[in-house]
Formats: structure tokens, sequence, C-alpha cells
């Protein structure tokens, strides 16, 4: 038991060793750090938001807005396909979007077969080997054909939409010039932002609640304003609310062109001086823009950001360069906003925050502070403690401790997890863990003592019977961490990963570590009697 | 000469005293069920939803002034708490209904009208949970705390016998409620912090009572002849320095987190600090006196260590 091979000492203080340079960086300043040659290890502790200060923001995506999309864009590919089906025209009727579905009535008997052929084709594959395809094409009452959005297609709808959402919001964030913000998918709707440090989280807010949906739609002035009045626009045409007054545009339904070819926005001013957003198509984007305002000369037309208008000038002339500028009320900050929404792209679909946690920089800075203290006086108090009660052995006890917190900090470290501060309350659960596991094991050899054993023997019991406890109780300890770290949210997790990365370390600095020190010690000075 | 909390070979008589015993857990379980009843637990956004803003001035505001302000802006009722100091005030409000921008107005409302009022204020914390949020925050909870003490059922039932799993989950379920009769009576505020102290508690008292059970085992099969009752009574005595010293490096690391640690955590800290108390009280006095009431015999062990020498799962080291 006491005996240790000459592998076994060099394993334990190379572990011991690679725990305290992989804490290292932690204690040393950045400015050191950064001169650092390539191979010295630099990684720092992660410190959370709570830590630190900044802004956690969950976001959840409407889905039912995917469905939606998938139905209007169908809507459009039906009438789009039908007009230009091989073999001439299809005549249809009632084409409409009602119960998550799209359906028209096929007015030429003979046609039916040819529609449901053409559609077939627009159909995709979903990603899965069942051959299931994103859209099921029927036909029902004879001659009325459904198109039906599956429940794979939606779902493979919604992932890429997901995927393109982070992207977007990436190059939001990063337009801000924020530090290091993380962004990451959280199951199948949601997406988590963290942005430290950040002091006001409005601004980023209201950045990423923004679709950025730009539209350039026609004005319809032929619709009755009695029925507009009703909510009623005539069919084609639909009723958008103004921006930043009262009042509503009636416009019609199809986009002269949206804001997908946009390469470039930019603050600039309008001839008045005030802010304004410029902006420049691709040169496909710019040959449409250039076509659809040469038709429409004399005519006004809506500028439409996620479905409110912003403005409704007229047409003067042909715009012919792909580039323009749209003015408003704008500040110069809600233009560069709006210059940012612009150039980052539209979102998918529409992000509503449903979780929001900012901690100022100040508040971040007393926590550390006021937890760095707390830590040193607890882990000083009980070594005190330690060393009043068992003496030699309570020093092996705390130096056990010390090395056991460094190496959970190394650990944690290396393998880059986050200390919040739940965690500093997990660190000071593991010290007790392992001051626990040393009381064991002194109590123990206390009693061999009583019981007149010898001090070998005394101390090789107490280590063997106490060892077994410690084990028991300690696996008890990991299986409650992972469920933790398993089932738990936020907080809950960062106190698991510290308590599981601390339950193993512990075990092997109170254990193993301080058996070593006492195997040494007996070996060199022999003592007819133990002082514990 | 090392100090000693507690004497040599103490000879305390816990299983004789183990009606008085039971008949206070019953007590106390039952009283914090009645506070949880009529009291109920001060959930935090984190339960319930809404928003909370952590605000600080540059003096103590009087709090009825303050919620009267806060609630002229018409932003709902308001809830107000000292947090950590009398300069330091929590403001819960109700979450405005509408998108995110609502939020951001009421904070902003609020903002503008406290720094017109009352000069410099600092908003330190700023956190909004929609409903929905909150309910699965609520139910991960739950799951975490249930599958925790589920998972020590079956082990200790595994590792011992079934009479050891049973009375320790007695005795944690009587933990737990205790704990959460506090957080009724004080009425500090309940958010997820407080659910990781609660599996933090169920982690230690386990600890506790594994160490007692493991001694309670090892004397059923050295001295097979004695009654479960001395046994007992043996096993707790011999563990009792142990027991007290743990317990007492545990106040003494907590008191620490407690008096000179953020005040973000502090109800976190109280809630260990009240579970290591009282998880060392019903390891000493439920757990170990429960198992005579289940009836254990020394026999169904010693067989059992018959079978698990053979197998040599004994021999974890």
């Amino acid at each position: 038991m006491l005996g240790f091979p000459n592998w076994k000492i060099w394993t334990i203080i190379g572990t011991l060793v690679l725990g305290l340079i992989f804490a290292a960086p932690n204690f040393i300043p950045d400015r050191v750090l950064s001169a650092a040659p390539g191979f010295v290890p630099t990684h720092q502790l992660n410190l959370g938001l709570d830590l630190r200060g900044g802004s956690h923001i969950l976001l959840e995506a409407a889905t039912d807005d995917v469905r939606k999309q998938k139905l209007d864009g169908l809507e459009e590919i039906v009438r789009g396909e039908l007009k230009d089906a091989d073999g001439g025209a299809v005549p249809f009727s009632d084409l409409g979007i009602a119960a998550g579905r799209v359906a028209f009535t096929v007015t030429d008997p003979t046609a039916l077969d040819r529609a449901v052929e053409t559609l077939r084709k627009v159909t995709k594959p979903v990603g899965n080997l069942t051959g299931q395809r994103d859209v099921d094409v029927a036909v029902v009452d004879g001659n009325r054909v459904t198109l039906t959005p599956t429940d794979a297609g939606i779902a493979s709808a919604t992932n890429s939409a997901m995927a393109q959402a982070v992207e977007v919001i990436r190059r939001r964030i990063d337009e801000l010039g924020t530090r290091e913000p993380t962004i990451v998918r959280q199951g199948d709707n949601r997406i988590v932002v963290q942005v430290p440090g950040l002091q006001d989280p409005s601004q980023l807010k209201a950045l990423l609640g923004k679709t950025a949906k730009l539209e350039f739609k026609l004005v319809d002035m032929d619709a009755d304003p009695a029925a507009v009045a009703e909510g009623h626009p005539p069919a084609g045409s639909q009723i958008l609310p103004y921006a930043d007054q009262p009042g509503t545009v009636v416009v019609k339904r199809r986009a002269m062109i949206t804001g997908d070819q946009l390469v470039d926005a930019q603050v600039s001013n309008d001839e008045s001086g005030s802010p304004a957003v410029s902006f420049r198509f691709d040169s496909a984007g710019g040959r449409r823009f250039a076509k659809a305002t040469q038709e429409n000369v004399g005519k006004p037309f809506a500028i439409i950001l996620d479905n409110k208008v912003i403005s409704a000038p007229r047409i003067n002339g042909a715009i012919l360069g792909g580039s323009g500028i749209i003015t408003g009320n704008y500040t110069t900050e809600s233009a560069n906003n709006f210059a940012i929404l612009l150039r980052s792209g539209k979102l998918p679909v529409e992000l509503k925050v449903i979780e929001e946690r900012t901690v100022g920089p100040d508040l971040g800075a007393d926590s550390i502070k006021a937890g760095t203290l707390a830590a040193v006086v607890a882990t000083l108090a009980v070594a005190v403690l330690m060393i009043a009660t068992y003496g030699r052995f309570g020093v092996y006890s705390v130096l056990a401790l010390i090395l056991n917190i460094i190496m959970i900090l190394g650990i944690m470290s290396v393998v880059g997890a986050t200390l919040t501060l739940p965690g500093i309350a997990g660190l000071v659960l593991t010290i007790g863990a392992a001051v626990d596991a040393n009381v064991l094991i002194n109590e123990r050899i206390r009693e061999e003592q009583r019981k007149g054993r010898g001090v070998i023997a005394s101390v090789e019991v107490g280590y063997r019977d106490a060892t077994r406890t410690i084990w028991d109780a300690n696996s008890l300890n990991i299986i409650v961490a992972i469920i933790m770290f398993l089932f738990g949210s936020g907080p809950i997790k960062g106190f698991a990963v510290v308590l599981s990365i601390g339950i193993a370390t512990s075990v092997f600095t109170a254990v193993t570590v301080t058996r070593l020190m006492v195997s040494r010690w007996l070996t060199a000075k022999r003592p007819a009697a133990l002082a514990i | 000469m090392p100090l000693k909390l507690v004497p040599d070979n103490t000879n305390i008589g816990f299983v004789r005293r183990r009606y008085l015993a039971f008949a206070l857990t019953l007590l106390l379980t039952l009283g914090s069920i009645g506070l949880l009843a009529t009291r109920g637990l001060n959930l935090g956004v984190d339960f319930i939803g809404g928003l909370t803003m952590e605000v600080a001035f540059d003096k103590a505001p009087p709090l009825d002034g303050l919620r009267a302000r806060v609630e002229s802006l018409g932003v709902g009722k308001a809830a107000l708490q000292e947090f950590g100091n009398a300069r330091t005030i929590l403001i819960r409000l109700p979450l405005p209904p509408g998108d995110q921008t609502a939020v951001q107005k009421v904070v902003a409302k609020v903002e503008g009208n406290l720094k017109a009022s009352y000069g410099k204020v600092s908003f330190r914390r700023v956190e909004s949970v929609s409903g929905k949020v909150s309910q699965e925050l609520v139910q991960k909870g739950a799951l975490a705390v249930l599958l925790s003490m589920l998972a020590v059922a079956v082990f200790t039932w595994f590792r011992f016998e079934w009479h050891f799993g049973v009375s320790t989950v007695v005795a944690l379920v009587h933990d737990v409620t205790v704990t959460l009769g506090f957080f009724a009576l004080t009425q500090l505020e309940f958010d997820l912090n407080v659910v990781a102290a609660i599996l933090t508690i169920i982690g230690y008292s386990l600890n506790d009572k594994v160490v007692i059970d493991d001694r309670i085992r090892e004397n059923l099969r050295k001295y097979r002849q004695m009654d479960i009752g001395p046994i007992i009574d043996l096993s707790v005595n011999e563990t009792l320095p142990r027991t007290v010293m743990t317990s007492l490096a545990m106040i003494v690391a907590l008191t620490a987190m407690l008096l000179l640690g953020p005040d973000v955590i502090f109800g976190f800290t109280a809630a260990m600090l009240l579970g290591i108390v009282v998880g060392t009280y019903s390891s000493i006095f439920v757990s170990s006196s429960l198992l005579i009431v289940l009836g254990v015999k020394p026999r169904a062990v010693a067989v059992e260590k018959k079978r698990t020498a053979a197998t040599g799962a004994e021999r974890i080291r």
C-alpha cells in the first residue's frame, strides 16, 4: 500500500506538473502571454457572461413562418409553371392557399395529367433514404390538384433557414464590431447569441429582431378606397402600414424587385442633407431595376421593409445605374442600422427574443472580485482547520487541496470549459469533497491507532478502508453531476462541469497524492508514533 | 497535540432517541410543506417569466416611493426587493405583451424615469425570460432533481441493500423539503442557481449517508451476533468525528462565501449552508435509524458479501 514504484511516482508528478503548466496562463498577465513562443500553452479559463459582463440572448424562429413562406412560394411556382408548361399553358382557376396546402382547379380535363406532371418535376427530394419529396402533389375530386408540403420538407426548409439565419446574424453582429460573439444553434428552431462585454444590448437586439426583407412594389392606384377601408384589398394586392406614420398603402403583391440582389448599402445624405441610405444592386439586379422603373415611369412605388412601407415615391424616370437612395425619418444611427441590415441580407425567418440576460461590466467585475476573495478566504479557513486538527497530515491535505484547485483550473483551461458564478460555488463544494476524503482517511488512521496498531499498519489500513468509502461516495456524486449536466440548463450545467472535473481531480490529489507524500515521509523518517 | 472536535470512543445512543428524531423530522417536513402551501416560493423570472432589473442607486431609495413611481409608468405590478444592500434594488415586472421591442421600451422607460428622479442610477443587470422558456426551465430543473434522486436510490440499492436505498431517499426528500421550506419562510428569490444548490445538497447529504452506510455494512459483517440497534449506534459513533469535521469544513467554507461572495449567489450559498446542516442531521438521526424500521438483517448483508466477494465487485480501489 505504501510502496510506490518509481514509474508511479513519476506519473503522479508528471500529471501534477502538466496541471500546473496548463493552469499557469491564468496567473500570467496577457501582455506577457502574447509575447510567449508558440509551444507555450496560453489557453485561459473562459469566464461566463455573468462574470465578465455581456449579453446572452435566446432567439426562437417562428416555424409557422417557414410553412407559410413555403406555401406562398409554392403558389407563385404553380402560377408560373402552369403558364410555361410543356405543350402549352394549362388553364386553371381557384388557385389559393387553404388548410396548409395550395390547391387549384384545372378547367380543361385533358390538361390534368400534364399539370400534375409539370408540378411533380419541381418538387425536390428531401435528403433521406425513403425517397420522400418536399411536396406531395395529389388530385382530388377529379380536377382539383393539391400541393401539400410534407413534414420532412418543412423540416428541411426550417433547417436550411436556421443555418442561413445564423450566418445573417453573424454578419450583423460583426458589422457592429463586437468582440468574439458566440452564435450557435440550439435544438430545431433556436439560436443562442452571446456577446461578452456589451454595455447596451438595445442596438444589438434592434438588429436581431429585424427580418430586413426589402421589397419594391408598385402602388395599386385602382383600389376601391371603401373596400380598402374595410380591409379588403383588390385581388393580387395587399394593404401595408407605414413604418413611421399613420395610414396604409395598397400595393401589388408581386414585387418589382427584392433586396436579395443588393450588393451594398451605405449611409449617405439626401438633397436636404439629412441622413439617408444609398444602395446598389448587382448587375443582374440593376438591369431588372432599370427595366421595372422604365416600364412604370410616373407611377408611385413603395419601398417596403419587413412589410412596412418606408416611403412611396413617384418614379420620375428610369433608374439605370443600378443604385438608388432611400430617404425617410432617419437619424445617422438609425440610417446606419438600416444599412447594416441591408448589407447583411434578410433573415429567412422571423426571430423572436425569448430570453435575455445582460450583465453590466461593473457587476461582472464585482462578482469576480467577491468570488475570488470568498474562494481564497474559504480555502484559508479550511486549511487552518485541517492543520489544527491533523497536524502534519493536515498539511499534506492542504497541499493536496491547493494542487486540486490548480488541476481543476488547468483542465478547465485546456478543454475550454466556462467558469460561471455557480461554477465558483461548485469549486467550493469540490474543496469540501476533497477535504472530506482526507478527513475520512485521517479519522481512519486515528481509529487504527487507538486500536493499538503500529504506525505503518495504521496508515495502510486507514488508506485502504477509507478509499473504499471515498469511491462509493464519489461515484454517486459523479452520477449526480452527469445527470445535472445532461438535464440541467444554464447555471446548473456550469456547476456540473466544475463538479465533475473537481470530483475526478479531488480523488487523485486527496487520495493518491497525499498517500505518496505520507509514504515518502514514513520511509525517510520512520517515526515511532504518529501525531494525528 | 492536534485538536479533537469529538472525543475518542463516543457512545451516544442515537438509536434510543430515534422516535424523538422521527417526530422532529416529521414536524420539520410538515412545517415546510405547510409553509410552501401557505406562503409559497418567491419564484424568480427563471420560473415564472418576466423582467428583472438590478438597479444600483447612489443612496438607498424608499421602497414604497420607488414602487409607486415605477408602477405609475403603466408597466404593470412591480415587485421590489433589496439585493445584497439597501442601495441595490431588484425590480421585477411582468413581461409586457408583444415582442422584444416592448421589453426594450419598458426598460428604457423605467431607466429614463429613475435617472430623472434619482440622479445617478446604474442598471447592473437586466434579464427577461418569456413564459415559454420559464416553463421549460421549470421542467428541466424538476427533471434534474427527480432523476438525481432516482439515480441515488438505484445506486445505493445495488451497492448495498434495498433498505439503504429507501432510507437514503427518505432522508434526501426530507432535506430537499426543508430547504424549500426555508425559501418559503425567508422569501429569498428562488431561481435556477438555487436548483443547482439543491442538487448540491443532494450530493453532499448523500456523501454523508454513504459514509455511514458503508460503516454499518462493515460492522454488520464484523459483528454477526450483535443486534442491529447497537451496530447502528456503533457505526454512527465511529464516523462521528468525520461527520463533524467535514460538515464544519463545509460550513466554514460556505460562511466565507455567504459573507464575502457576490450577492448574486447569496440565495445559492444560503441554501447550501442550510442543506449541509439539515443533511448532517438527517444522516446522523434519520437515515441510519430508519434502517431498523425497515428491518435490515445482519444475515442479508452477510450473504451479499459472499456474492460480491466472489465476483470481486467489492474490490474497487
